[in-house]
């Protein structure tokens, strides 16, 4: 940069990240390679660093038989479950703070402030500390094992309404001003103007919360007692078996895979909604 | 087309402020009325008031016969230019224009026909597919204002839409709005803060201050004859000279030592009596030594056909416009106006005399 | 912050919010009440009635010498996954800004695991750590350590760490990659010509501009270990041995469930919302602060 730079002080950040993305991919690749070898392999402590022969097999039986001595669901139901709460949870909580956050900022009304205070002290409440009464409203309303409770308890988020609000606040009055004299109201300002410019929030609010969903684990391990209704990060859980002589290590490691595309490609391919969508999330 | 009339309009808002105090005036059918004022004076929540974009606390606003306190902007059948053009950035330019009309039911045929001939006026036939973002800014300023021809409304509010521009493209885009208006005739309330637009525009002047109107009437009887201190001080560039003085007789005023002579038919106070006297830069002219008031030079700007020469006249501060080379090269000299120019202040009430 | 041009109607703001402020009162405020309630109350050992104890929960918690110990273990836990992966984030995001061209490229292969489940990442860990058939630790064993996390406290603690920290530290990286290309080069610039060398230079200008970007990830990461990593311990350890890795969080999971213990399950749970408020407090604090800084 500033000063003139010898050989070594040129190479020497390529090595260093180098070495950090190896040490960061070694587990996921041990996992790539893990899934490829037999179980007999792998129990014994005994798995070479290269790829062994049965990746088709241990996929196969992942996704459409599952493990056979666990007795759970093939991994190809935990996907569609992981898929339909992920989006349920992400869709749900863009749709709803969307609306709460036009409605702090674009009407005035009795009770708007406290409306919004309670949506903001909802920062303070993640599901891990209030787990159990949370469970209990859930199952008084019956709502165990079915995708309602697994995803409504985390639809309502207090981040999306305030990342909408903030933005809201940046859109020009002049363009309500202006849609108010073409004839336009409230709705279909929110749907005709509103709506297509919060997209690029959307998108990225969306690659944040579908990872978000995609990643639960103590809610659904609570909600979800029916192995049909499992999903992949709570399935692959139930895989392991404590005396790893029975764990059927190469299908975990092919769930494991499994469950880390979708999230991974996501981050991967859309890295600039991520990147925006943390930056945003986190203001 | 309709005129539009404000009775004893008011606007105090929820903190009490009072950004609008008794204003009453009517805009004729088919005229282009200029609110001026500084900033903060009230002109452009009136306007908003004329919108129905602010509520109004007090009075009535007509357009036409109809009064329109509590209907609803799009209802009012009026259009407007905003400061920041109020694009809808996600829309082409086309859609920005034809938005209005769809949200009325106009017929398709109909929009095509009113968009392409807007388009025509404003020449911005070539961008109709564009976003705004990718027009210049006099291209979106064109766009702006299609927005508000298409829609043929009875009234045109205009919000300092020229205010974004660069000075070149301002001069311009002036010229192109007021032809515009001329050529469809549709009554027009323009708001800025900017006094040689309001003089180059408006049939109808109206300069406010504080909420209040100071006068109103053609902008060439404003400025010729500035009903209080306020609007001689605001119109004109240069501004007009203030001076102290003192009123000799019916006919004269002295100034720092020396007299000027009143016109006739100049209103005036008692003999004694302090007033301001205000003389317009361009209205003084050098004169002969031993016939006018003494001025001592300070500096000289050079404006290319003229030059202002600042000085002062005892401790008040003068500025003379005289036409280049006519500036004097000592450092003192003296000057002289003809008594048409000479506007006499109430130094209490800054009214007239 | 307000803004000027609004509608007005009188129900449809009231719709517009019901969807969200129906699913807050019945899933959050309603819940968080009980545990409110439920923290004063004590159940006999049947459930089948409770009576109105005031603190007592309270007290017999902070009473209870595990409590104490699961309060240090988290302590230990979240300073060892904010330090570790903070330190390894900044070292790559440094060396990442030093090399314009490339990074970009490195972003790209550091920011994934951000994307990888926490209890997905204790499989991938336990997968290379378990004693008797992980890679690394069969080297672990080949260099001489006795490695048992089965039955060792510490090293059961650590691959939690391990495991938890390499999750966050795309997160941070991220961050820091940020806040370091938002430093002025000028700045950087004017320190070279002051005859700040390379290294003197990160220390006393890099660095301390970086301190807001800094103190704010140690909070989230602090957040993070706290509530984020239940499914990375509860995938590798379970919390044992011997609670060597139970955290707050885990502690009120295991005591309402396998304890049956809801009155102190939730008096832990009212005693997190508290820290939790501390922590929010101290962000918004920061947040604020950043704006003008």
């Amino acid at each position: 940069m500033v000063e003139r730079k010898g050989a070594l002080a040129r190479i020497l950040p390529h090595l260093v990240l180098l070495t950090g993305v190896a040490i960061v991919a070694f587990p996921v690749y041990l996992a790539l390679i893990g899934a490829t070898h037999e179980s007999s392999v792998i129990a014994n402590g005994q798995m070479p660093l290269t790829p062994g022969g049965a990746a088709l097999d241990s996929y196969y039986r992942a996704i459409v038989i599952g493990p056979s001595r666990t007795t759970r669901e093939p991994v190809g139901t935990m996907l569609l479950n992981s898929f339909t709460m992920a989006m349920l949870i992400a869709v749900g909580k863009i749709a709803i703070s969307l609306l709460s956050a036009f409605a702090v900022v674009y009407f005035r009304f009795p009770f708007r402030k406290a409306a919004f205070w309670m949506i903001f002290i909802t920062l303070m409440l993640p599901v891990e500390v209030r787990i159990y009464p949370t469970y209990k409203v859930a199952a008084d309303l019956g709502l165990l094992d079915t995708m309602a409770g697994l995803t409504l308890p985390l639809i309502a988020s207090a981040t999306a309404t305030l990342l909408f609000r903030q933005f809201f606040m940046t859109v020009p009055d002049e363009l309500v001003e202006a849609s108010k004299i073409d004839g336009a109201g409230p709705m279909k300002f929110f749907f005709d103007t509103l709506l297509p410019l919060s997209r690029t929030n959307m998108a990225a609010l969306f690659v944040i919360l579908f990872i978000y969903g995609w990643n639960q684990y103590l809610w659904p391990l609570l909600i979800t007692t029916r192995d049909d209704m499992q999903t992949i990060v709570i399935g692959i859980k139930k895989m392991i078996v404590t005396s790893d002589a029975i764990t059927e290590w190469q299908i975990v490691m092919a769930t494991a895979v499994l469950a880390m595309l979708p999230p991974v490609l996501i981050v991967i391919v859309m890295q600039k909604l991520f990147v925006r969508g943390l930056v945003e999330t986190e203001k | 087309m309709a005129s539009v009339t404000l009775s004893a309009v008011s606007k105090i808002y929820h903190g009490g402020v009072e950004a609008v105090r008794g204003v009453s005036f009517e805009v004729p059918d088919g005229s282009f009325c200029v609110l001026v004022g500084p900033s903060g004076c009230g002109k452009s929540t009136l306007l908003r008031m004329i919108a129905g974009l602010e509520t109004i606390t007090g009075g009535t606003v007509r357009i036409g016969e109809r009064v329109v306190n509590d209907i609803e902007p799009a209802d009012r059948d009026i259009a407007m230019v905003f400061q920041n053009y109020a694009l809808y950035p996600h829309m082409s330019v086309y859609d920005n224009m034809a938005y209005g009309l769809r949200n009325r039911g106009t017929p398709k045929a109909e929009i095509e026909a009113r968009v392409a001939e807007a388009a025509r006026i404003l020449a911005i036939e070539p961008f109709l597919d564009r976003r705004p973002r990718q027009l210049s800014g006099g291209q979106r300023q064109r766009v702006a204002m299609g927005r508000a021809i298409v829609r043929k409304p009875q009234v045109f509010l205009f919000d300092e839409p020229l205010s974004n521009l660069d000075a070149k493209l301002r001069v311009q885009m002036r010229v192109e709005i007021k032809r515009l208006q001329r050529s469809l005739g549709v009554t027009s309330v323009y708001v800025t803060h900017d006094q040689v637009e309001a003089m180059t525009l408006s049939d109808v002047l109206v300069v406010m201050n504080a909420g209040q109107v100071e006068q109103i009437g053609r902008p060439i009887d404003l400025y010729r004859k500035p009903a209080t201190r306020f609007v001689a001080g605001f119109l004109g560039s240069p501004a007009m000279n203030f001076l102290p003085g003192t009123v000799v007789d019916a006919r004269t005023v002295s100034i720092g030592g020396g007299t000027l002579r009143v016109a006739p038919g100049t209103g005036t106070a008692g003999p004694g009596t302090t007033v301001e006297v205000g003389i317009r830069p361009e209205d003084l002219r050098i004169a002969a030594p031993g016939e006018g008031l003494r001025v001592a030079v300070e500096f000289i700007e050079e404006l290319g056909a003229t030059q202002l020469v600042h000085g002062r006249l005892g401790d008040a501060p003068l500025t003379i416009q005289v036409a280049t080379g006519e500036a004097p090269s000592g450092d003192a000299f003296e000057i002289a106006a003809s008594p048409e120019a000479l506007h006499l202040f109430d130094p209490a009430t800054t009214a007239r005399l | 912050m307000e803004k000027r041009a609004t509608f007005s109607n009188r129900y449809l703001p009231y719709a517009l919010l019901a969807p969200q402020i129906l699913v807050t009162l019945i899933f959050f405020y309603w819940p968080a009440a009980q545990a409110i309630r439920q923290s004063f109350m004590l159940e006999d050992a049947f459930g089948l009635s409770s009576d109105f104890v005031w603190f007592e929960n309270y007290v017999a918690l902070f009473k209870d010498p595990s409590y104490y110990q699961t309060l240090w273990t988290t302590f230990v836990f979240s300073g060892s996954v904010a330090f570790l992966s903070l330190s390894v984030a900044l070292l790559l995001a440094v060396m990442a800004d030093a090399e314009i061209r490339g990074a970009t490229a490195y972003r790209t292969f550091l920011i994934w695991p951000y994307a990888v489940a926490p209890a997905v990442a204790g499989v991938l860990w336990i997968f290379m750590l378990d004693p008797s058939l992980g890679m690394v630790a069969r080297g672990l064993k080949s260099l001489g350590l006795d490695w048992n996390p089965r039955l060792n406290g510490t090293h059961a603690l650590t691959q939690v760490v391990l495991a938890s920290a390499w999750k966050q530290i795309s997160y941070n990286f991220l961050f820091f990659l940020a806040g370091l290309q938002a430093i002025p080069r000028s700045v950087i610039e004017a320190a070279a010509i002051d005859g700040a060398r390379a290294w003197r230079r990160f220390w006393t200008i890099t660095l301390p501009l970086l301190s807001p970007t800094t103190f704010f990830l140690l909070v989230v990461n602090i957040v993070y270990a706290f509530f984020d990593t239940f499914g990375t311990i509860d995938t590798m350890t379970q919390g044992g041995p011997a609670k060597a890795t139970e955290t707050l969080v885990y502690k009120v999971y295991s005591d309402g469930r396998l304890g049956g213990d809801l009155g102190g399950s939730a008096a832990q749970s009212v005693i997190l919302m508290i820290i939790v408020i501390g922590l929010t407090a101290v962000q918004f604090r920061f947040v604020e602060r950043r704006v003008t800084y």
